[in-house]
């Protein structure tokens, strides 16, 4: 049998009222392919502030285990806010072709 | 069925007459509607109420063309809207008037039973303010006998409370000194 | 003569059911074109008489929102309205019905301005036909009372789970004084369980309500909102039945007044009914094979119980208490044109559009269209032929 679409219910398994019942289901949703820009962070410039962490619209920077902000390319729609904020301009924001 | 149209001003409490009438009718395990007619609320501008009264559910929904009873609160209306208008022959016209039956029959032709009390007076001696909704009621249930004036206690101490002794001591007054004519 | 039967303006009525039926949240704006009904709610909460939030919002529009963020959380929820209300209402009252939130609404009908009008009439319940909710039509003071109960127990019944709108005629029964028997205390607690919602907002369970519906899923779910709505009558004919056996008064989809051999027969909604019964009677008296219908229930529509009811019927005189403007004439004949559509013998539809905006409308007025409509014959009458009935010329 070929196995069954989960984006294509039929009216009969909608369930009542249309409600979504797994709590922060939304993170499975990958906003990563909305971006044609990616940010690049330089690693000799980053003085680790966080700033990027704090303006970033989507939450989608993380600390990685270098201590570095890095986004999280999932997520990131490559709105460059972060590259703007920057302090140093230690992030670039680099066509998702390259 | 009895039907009764009642003539006052807005702020007068013609609606609460028709409203205490219906009550006083259904305690009496009677059917009964109360309703104004339907429209914007103007304090001092003529107004109507009516009231049916039966022994059967009411099923009738329209306003009262052809009243039984015309009862009429303030005695400047007499001569400005046509109160007895659809009156039945056999029906009664009550008025707050200072007049006899007799002067009010000359002067406005209507030659129907009439009666007369004059509730003004009554009201202002017996409540200290020219309101007559509750002072008309006495003489209305005089002139018509449609309900027995007993029954109207229970519905005035329940509205009007603490002032309840003044009005059924000017509706009881009004009562005796209602005088009626019969039609011509 | 039961204890309880008072003599009450219908509107205070109303408002003491909702309160007996122990409502958590009333949201209403509270000044025109408002009733008595939920200023006597304000009053019973500031007493202190009813344990429950009084929201005095400042619109219809916030009104229904909060209406429906309460009966989320699983309040039970009341709110009225009339015409412009219920315009100024209209974007939330379609949301109520897909998010399956079971409101109960009490429509006092009155008619969409312009004219400026206060008056009674349909145009404000026919502007919202297709929203959604279960709505039902009451003739009396007495039905008003006991469709309060009716509409939180269908409303709330888990196999439900809609919206529910009563509809009582602005005036003519929201501010008519009249007997109405109350149910005891008692009576309501066996009639009226505890209100259980299907989904709710809660912090130990969470659940998103009123997401994106993308194309590819909305189809299913007005679909699955139609068939919701089409299988709720089930539901309705067992809170009628229920009802019937507690109070003695059984109501049904579609009532019938002196019709089981009628040829012609009256179809009415709301408190007109009771004044055109009259003058069946009196055409009756005259010899004449008239009855009357009562649609009760306009949604969802009571198709088959209608087509029962006038299966031996010549012709129908609708009465339509609102014009749908450059179409098939009133909208409560183009309906049961519709229902009609392909049934073998199809009766006459003669539709008459009268009682606009309060316009009385009298015994002799009906027994007028019934003469008007006597040479209305098969064949001769087409979907979009109506009369406005008593318009000067």
């Amino acid at each position: 049998m070929p196995k069954k679409n989960i984006e294509e219910p039929t009216w009969r398994e909608l369930p009542v009222g249309c409600v979504i019942s797994e709590p922060g289901n939304a993170c499975r949703y990958k906003t990563g392919d909305w971006r044609s820009m990616r940010p690049v962070v330089d690693k000799e410039k980053c003085i680790r502030c966080g700033v990027c962490y704090l303006f970033c619209p989507d939450m989608a920077i993380y600390k990685n285990d270098e201590g570095l902000f890095v986004a999280d390319l999932y997520y990131c729609k490559g709105c460059g806010i972060c590259a703007r904020e920057c302090f140093t301009g230690c992030i670039s924001m680099i066509p998702e072709e390259e | 069925m009895i039907e009764i149209r009642l003539h006052g001003r807005g702020g007068q409490g013609a609606v609460t007459s028709a409203e205490l009438l219906a009550l006083a009718a259904i305690q009496e395990g009677k059917y009964a509607q109360a309703f104004p007619s339907f429209g914007p609320e103007r304090r001092g501008a003529p107004v109507v109420a009516f009231c049916r009264i039966d022994d059967e559910p009411i099923r009738l929904r329209t306003n009262i063309y052809n009243p039984d009873l015309v009862m009429v609160l303030d005695p400047s209306i007499l001569r400005l809207v046509d109160v007895a208008g659809g009156l039945k022959k056999d029906g009664i016209l009550v008025t707050n008037t200072k007049y006899s039956g007799k002067q009010i029959r000359d002067e406005l032709g209507i030659q129907q039973a009439i009666g007369t009390v004059n509730a003004t007076l009554i009201a202002q001696e017996e409540m200290g303010i020219p309101i007559t909704n509750t002072t008309m009621l006495g003489s209305l249930i005089k002139a018509g006998r449609i309900l027995d004036p007993e029954s109207l206690m229970e519905p005035l101490k329940k509205r009007f409370g603490r002032i309840a002794e003044k009005n059924i001591r000017a509706f009881k007054r009004a009562y005796e000194e209602t005088e009626v004519i019969p039609k011509e | 003569m039961s204890i309880n039967r008072k003599g009450i303006e219908v509107s205070i009525g109303a408002a003491d059911a909702v309160a007996m039926a122990d409502v958590d949240v009333i949201a209403a704006y509270p000044i025109t074109p408002q009733t008595h009904i939920v200023e006597h709610l304000s009053e019973i909460v500031a007493r202190g008489d009813l344990d429950a939030e009084f929201i005095p919002v400042e619109s219809e529009h916030s009104a229904m929102s909060v209406c429906c963020g309460a009966s989320a959380v699983g309040a039970r929820t009341f709110t009225c309205t009339s015409s412009q209300g219920l315009a100024l209402m209209n974007e939330i009252v379609f949301i109520a019905p897909c998010m399956r939130l079971p409101i109960v609404m009490i429509l006092a009908n009155r008619s969409l301005s312009g004219p400026l009008s206060i008056w009674n009439d349909h145009s404000d319940v026919m502007s919202i036909r297709d929203c959604g909710w279960i709505q039902v039509f009451t003739e009396n003071g007495q039905d008003v009372f006991d469709h309060v109960f009716f509409a939180f127990r269908v409303a709330e019944n888990p196999q439900v789970s809609l919206p529910v709108i009563v509809n009582m005629d602005g005036f003519i029964l929201t501010h008519m004084i009249e007997a109405i028997e109350y149910w005891e205390p008692e009576m309501v607690r066996r009639y009226l369980p505890e209100f259980k919602p299907v989904n709710r907002l809660h912090p130990d369970k969470p659940v998103t309500m009123g997401a994106f519906g993308m194309p590819n899923i909305f189809t299913e779910a007005k679909k699955a909102q139609n068939e919701a709505l089409l299988s709720s009558k089930v539901e309705i004919l067992r809170a009628w039945k229920e009802m019937g056996d507690i109070t003695g008064r059984y109501y049904k989809p579609v009532e019938s007044y002196q019709a089981d051999d009628a040829e012609t027969v009256f179809l009415t909604m709301g408190s007109l009914s009771e004044t055109v019964s009259i003058a069946v009677d009196r055409l009756r008296a005259q010899g004449k094979a008239v009855g009357q219908i009562k649609l009760r229930l306009w949604r969802p529509f009571p198709f088959e119980e209608f087509r029962l009811a006038v299966k031996n019927v010549k012709k129908i005189i609708v009465l339509d208490r609102a014009l749908s403007f450059g179409g098939p004439g009133g909208p409560v004949a183009s309906e049961i044109r519709a229902a009609l559509y392909g049934e073998q013998n199809m009766p006459v539809v003669a539709n008459f559009v009268a009682g606009l905006a309060g316009r009385d409308v009298t015994v002799n007025d009906y027994i007028a269209m019934y003469e008007k409509a006597e040479p209305f014959a098969k064949g001769k009458v087409r979907q979009d032929d109506y009369i406005i009935y008593g318009v000067r010329e």
